[in-house]
Order: structure tokens, then C-alpha cells, then sequence
């Protein structure tokens, strides 16, 4: 057990894997000499080199495919994207490429890839820079999606997502990268498991990545006010643990789903339609969702955090429940 | 046109002269036997034949080892079976059938075989550029001395990917040879309807890469241009830029009415045929004679035989195994 920062905690798994493994290598925009957009790999050029630690030009379809290809042709790339926003610019890649090959190829080729991003918003950044668009790539087969939410998680799902035989995508809320919390050493942690952050009796509150933090405070709240809520931690949207989050329902009765995304054709509406599916009976109200405001992300504080889900805003949700 | 002007290259012996010219020959009555199956109804789907640039393919293959690898388009029966991908795979592939290449899952347009590292069929055109670089890299980190073959159509031209990826190549000095089948047609726009610049070398040279353009209609051109772009690749000096001239006979795909070209046209093109072309430059040198020639033709309709008849004797995937092949198992 280590205290560190978020931030720390990627970049340690990062040297950790490329310690262990010739094949592990990182490249993207500004990764090296920059040492990161985010600063998350700062120092990995001094340690590892220019082989191993690229900089890329902008070209975000092509060093995606780059990673593709290197994956088919035996090594482990990870790449960082910067940020979600860009990843726009890859999608094709991402989407025809990465998340098929294995499949279009009867089994014959397999793309070991892990691709690194920021996401959310919180940092009046506007518009363009605030996306919340890791629902868009769960849709995906053949692709797998995590969204650490904690200093132990973002080195644990690291580590697990270089094992994996598949296309890995790993979304880093911006806003967490200063968090302090304690790493554990030696976890492999397994891709598709949620995480039970707090026990509870009476609602399950839902969430993944930077929304898991105001929906903890959330909790505390109802606590001051009586209800005593389940908190569940995503970690993994593809897989989904479904198996958690309905065991937690059929608990606690009541749900609600929190996330950055718009609410339309958003990830919790998929959690909704499991718990649906898979709980009904079990539910004492309706499923709820806090999700952000339909509206490109606006600049001023006032207007952005009003966009977002906040403790109030979840408390809220939930004592509509009851 | 301003095609790069070498000594004519000359055949290296009757027997390779024969293999190329079988090589081609198969392709031919392999595309001639598929748009027929296609249009009895077994083949569906797209179905993108390569009749009229099959010496590209079987040209540029010549250059290429076991250990090299190839990354294609959609259209790219001619390159599998070049590099030798059974063709009973390839049709039973196009069938649809479980003992395809891509186990019925790719069809025409992903054809794959991970053994003679052919890494596929992309359908989004300039998708397989970036896998390409990938692929190159990967060699370049490893130390290994090979070729990455990358095929894409002047199309390609027109996306970021191709600048992207020239640039990325030539920054990196990676050992990809790029292969321009410069058909003249992105589906139906020509080429000079849709770029500023026709001659397509050129803006490889621009990215610093060494670059020529080759009659691509003419095997042994694209065999030498190739030989000499994959020896320099080899030799670690970064990419190689091959803009191959050719001219695509059929349709863009079977729904294509050809409204965008003359019948004129697409004589004169024929009038440039790469198979007659070959075989009259072998009569010449009295290297082939009608004999050699029936029994060419008769090995490519026995092998296109055989092709069709595996691709019918095939089983088909079950519907339970739907889902095989999303993912793989962890800790690989």
C-alpha cells in the first residue's frame, strides 16, 4: 500500500508494465517530452527512452491504427489520447477496426491494445473539451471499457488491461487526477466487476468515474437525512457486472443511475433497462436517472455545474423515490 | 503522365515467366467465375472485382518473403491469392460457408489468414493505411528485417489517413512499401474530378518518401519497381511509395450501371490488357507457344473448379456459435 495520486498511479502502472514487458510501449501527442498533457507521463521518457515512449503528430486516426497494428504485430501499445474529445477524430479506427478484427477474421487475429484518455468535464473548458462519451464506445462489441474512479482502480484496471487479449479502452476523469488515495501492490484486478463503495439498505446509487465522488457525498447526505444508501461503483461499462447491480436492487428496492453523459440514449439508460429486465419485481419505485443537462457544455462555472450531476442534485433524485 | 522512365525489366526465365503468367491467369477466371456465382445468388453481399489490375498483385507479390506481411483493401481477392491463400478459402469465404478464410464471418471484403500474414481486407477506404504503420512498427521494434505491403486504391488519396499515415511512415522511417492501385475511378469519380494533384507520387515525395509511378499494367514493371522499392525498405531506409497505373474493367461493384465512363474508354484500357500484354511479350521471346497456353488455361479452370467445389462441399457456421470470436481469453 502507497499513498499517491491518481495521476501517480497510472503512470506507475505504466512503468510497472513496461518494466515487466519489452512489448509494452506508450505513444501519443505530447507523451514524452511534454511528459503529458495531464502530466501522467512525466518522467517515462528519461526512464524508457524515445523507442518506447512516442511522440506522435496529431494524428489521432493514425496512431490509434499505429497501436492496432503494432498490436497485430506482437506488441502491447498503449495508447493516450489525450483526450476523449479527440478520440472523435479515431473513431473509425476504433470502431471498424479495433472492435472487428477479431471477429471478421474467424479468430485468427486478436488486437492487444490498450487506449488511455481523459474524460468529463467540471474544468470550464466549454464546449469541445467536455465530453462524457464512454457510453458511446460500451455500445461496442469487441471492444472493453473502464472508467477508474479510485487512485487503487486506476493502477489495478491499468495492469488488467494489458492482459487482456482485446481492445481495452480506459477513461480517466480529469477532474481525478489530483485525488490522493492509497494503491495496492500486486492486484490484478479482474475487467467486469463493480465495486460495492458503501453498503446500504434503502436505494442503490449507480455511478462510474468522476460521478462516483458526488454520488459518495450524496450517500452521506441521505444518511443525515435517514436513508441509508447502497453506493456501486461501475469500474467496467463493457462488461458489465450486472450481476452487482441487480443483487443491489433486489436489496435495497429503489435505484438511481448517475452519470456526466446526457441523459438521452446515455449509459445509465442501458443500467435502467437491465435493472428492468432483471429486477422489476423487485422495485418499490420507479428507476431514476442524474444524468447531465441536454446542452453543449456552456464556459461559466454557474452555467457548467448546473450542466453536471451534483450531491444535491442525486439527493434530490432520490428523495423523489420515497 | 509522368512515369518513372528505367530500362524495361525482363523476365527472369521461362518457368517464372510461366508462374506469373498463371499467377494472373488464375486471378482472371477466379473474378470471371465469382461475378457469375454472384449472380446465380450464392455469393451476396459486395462483391469488388479486380479484372484489369491483376499484374499489380501478382507483380508486386514477387518482392515479398514468408516472414513479410500484407495489408489490403476491399478488393483484394487478387492480392490473396497471389500471396497464396488457398482459393477454395477465398470462395468458400465468399460463400459464406465455415471453411472460409475468415470463417464465413468477413466475406469479400475481409479476407484474412493469419498464416501467410495476409492482415486483411479493410472496408473503409484508407482504413488499412494506419494498421499498415502499425504492423511496420511493430517489426521496426522487434528487429526484424521485414516488409509491410500496403495496398489502397487512389481513393485513398483523398483522406486524412493517407497524409497522416505518409507522414507518420516517413517520420519514423518505418519499413512499409506502399502499393497506389491507381485505377483512375474512386468508385465513380474520376481522379481528376476529386484531386488537385493527379500525379499521386508526387505527394509521397512530398512526405519524403522515395516515390516513383509504374506502368501497372505491365507485370514485370510492377515486378522490378517493387523488387526495388522492397530491397531499399529492407536495407531499414524507411517507406517506399509505388503509384501502380491501372484500370479496372468491371463494374465498381455488381449495383454499378457505369454511368461515369465511356464504353470507349474502357476499350481503349482493355486495348492494354496485362494477361495479353505478358502473353505476347513471352511469344516474342519464344517462351510460351499454344500448347503452354491451353494447358495454363486448363490449370486455371481445373484450380477455379476445385475452388468453387470446396466452397460448395463447406458446412456452414452453426447459429449457436454467433458470438464466438468477440473476444479472446484473457492473458494472452
Amino acid at each position: 500500500m502507497a499513498k499517491m495520486t491518481y495521476r501517480e498511479a497510472v503512470r506507475d502502472a505504466m512503468r510497472e508494465a513496461m518494466r515487466a514487458d519489452p512489448r509494452v510501449f506508450l505513444m501519443g501527442e505530447d507523451v514524452g517530452k511534454y511528459g503529458g498533457a495531464f502530466a501522467v507521463s512525466h518522467g517515462l521518457l528519461e526512464e524508457f527512452g524515445p523507442t518506447r515512449i512516442r511522440d506522435t503528430p496529431l494524428s489521432e486516426s493514425t496512431f490509434v491504427g499505429a497501436g492496432i497494428g503494432a498490436a497485430l504485430g506482437g506488441m502491447r501499445p498503449i495508447v493516450e489520447v489525450m483526450t476523449i474529445n479527440f478520440s472523435l477524430l479515431a473513431l473509425d479506427q476504433i470502431v471498424n477496426n479495433a472492435a472487428t478484427l477479431r471477429h471478421m477474421s474467424g479468430g485468427q487475429f486478436g488486437v492487444p491494445l490498450l487506449v488511455r484518455m481523459a474524460t468529463g468535464g467540471g474544468r470550464q473548458l466549454a464546449a469541445q473539451h467536455s465530453h462524457s462519451l464512454e457510453g458511446w464506445y460500451a455500445h461496442i462489441p469487441g471492444i472493453k471499457v473502464v472508467t477508474p474512479a479510485t487512485v487503487a482502480d486506476a493502477r489495478g484496471l491499468l495492469l488488467a488491461a494489458l492482459k487482456q487479449a482485446d481492445p481495452v479502452m480506459m477513461f480517466e476523469h480529469a477532474t481525478l487526477y489530483p485525488l490522493e488515495g492509497e494503491s495496492e501492490d500486486g492486484t490484478i484486478m479482474e475487467i467486469g466487476r463493480a465495486a460495492l463503495r458503501r453498503r446500504g439498505k434503502d436505494v442503490s446509487l449507480i455511478a462510474y468515474g468522476g460521478a462516483l465522488g458526488k454520488t459518495e457525498r450524496a450517500a452521506a447526505q441521505l444518511a443525515q437525512l435517514g436513508i441509508d444508501a447502497e453506493v456501486i461503483d461501475l469500474r467496467s461499462l463493457r462488461p458489465l457486472d450486472t450481476e452487482m447491480i441487480l443483487a443491489s436492487v433486489t436489496r435495497t428496492h429503489r435505484a438511481v443511475i448517475v452519470e456526466e453523459a446526457w441523459k438521452t440514449g446515455g449509459f445509465a439508460a442501458e443500467v435502467c433497462a437491465r435493472i428492468m429486465e432483471g429486477a422489476f419485481d423487485a422495485l418499490d419505485a420507479p428507476v431514476a436517472r442524474v444524468c447531465g443537462a441536454e446542452v453543449p457544455m456552456p464556459y461559466a462555472q454557474a452555467l457548467e455545474q448546473a450542466a453536471l450531476p451534483q450531491p444535491e442534485s442525486i439527493v434530490k433524485a432520490v428523495q423523489g423515490l420515497f | 503522365m509522368s512515369i518513372h522512365k528505367t530500362a524495361a525489366a525482363c523476365v527472369n526465365g521461362r518457368e517464372h515467366g510461366l508462374s506469373l503468367l498463371r499467377q494472373m491467369l488464375l486471378i482472371r477466371r477466379f473474378e470471371e467465375k465469382s461475378a457469375e456465382i454472384y449472380s446465380a445468388g450464392k455469393i451476396r453481399g459486395f462483391l469488388h472485382l479486380y479484372i484489369g489490375e491483376e499484374a499489380i498483385a501478382v507483380g508486386a507479390m514477387q518482392a515479398l518473403s514468408a516472414g513479410d506481411a500484407v495489408v489490403a483493401t476491399y478488393r483484394e481477392h487478387g492480392q490473396a491469392l497471389a500471396r497464396g491463400v488457398p482459393a477454395g478459402r477465398i470462395m468458400a469465404e465468399m460463400y459464406g460457408k465455415a471453411n472460409g478464410c475468415s470463417r464465413g464471418r468477413g466475406g469479400s471484403m475481409h479476407l484474412f489468414d493469419a498464416e501467410r500474414r495476409f492482415f486483411g481486407g479493410y472496408a473503409i477506404v484508407a482504413g488499412g493505411l494506419p494498421i499498415a504503420v502499425g504492423l511496420a512498427l511493430a517489426d521496426k521494434l522487434q528487429g526484424r528485417l521485414t516488409v509491410t505491403a500496403c495496398f489502397f486504391g487512389e481513393g485513398a488519396v483523398a483522406e486524412g489517413e493517407f497524409h497522416e499515415s505518409l507522414n507518420l511512415a516517413a517520420l519514423w522511417r518505418l519499413p512499409l512499401l506502399f502499393l497506389c492501385e491507381n485505377n483512375l475511378y474512386a468508385m465513380g469519380t474520376a481522379l481528376a474530378r476529386s484531386e488537385s494533384q493527379t500525379d499521386i507520387h508526387l505527394k509521397a515525395q512530398s512526405y519524403n518518401i522515395a516515390a516513383e509511378a509504374v506502368d501497372g499494367m505491365d507485370v514485370l514493371a510492377v515486378e522490378s519497381a517493387a523488387q526495388r522499392a522492397a530491397a531499399q525498405v529492407r536495407r531499414g531506409d524507411g517507406p517506399y511509395f509505388l503509384e501502380l497505373r491501372t484500370y479496372r474493367y468491371r463494374a465498381h461493384s455488381m449495383s454499378d450501371p457505369e454511368l461515369y465512363r465511356s464504353k470507349e474508354e474502357v476499350a481503349q484500357w482493355r486495348g492494354r490488357d496485362p494477361l495479353a500484354l505478358f502473353e505476347a511479350y513471352l511469344r516474342g521471346r519464344n517462351m510460351l507457344d499454344d500448347a503452354d497456353m491451353k494447358t495454363l488455361e486448363a490449370d486455371a479452370a481445373n484450380d477455379v473448379e476445385w475452388a468453387v467445389a470446396e466452397a460448395e462441399r463447406g458446412g456452414w457456421e452453426p447459429v449457436a456459435d454467433l458470438e464466438r470470436d468477440v473476444y479472446g481469453s484473457v492473458a494472452a
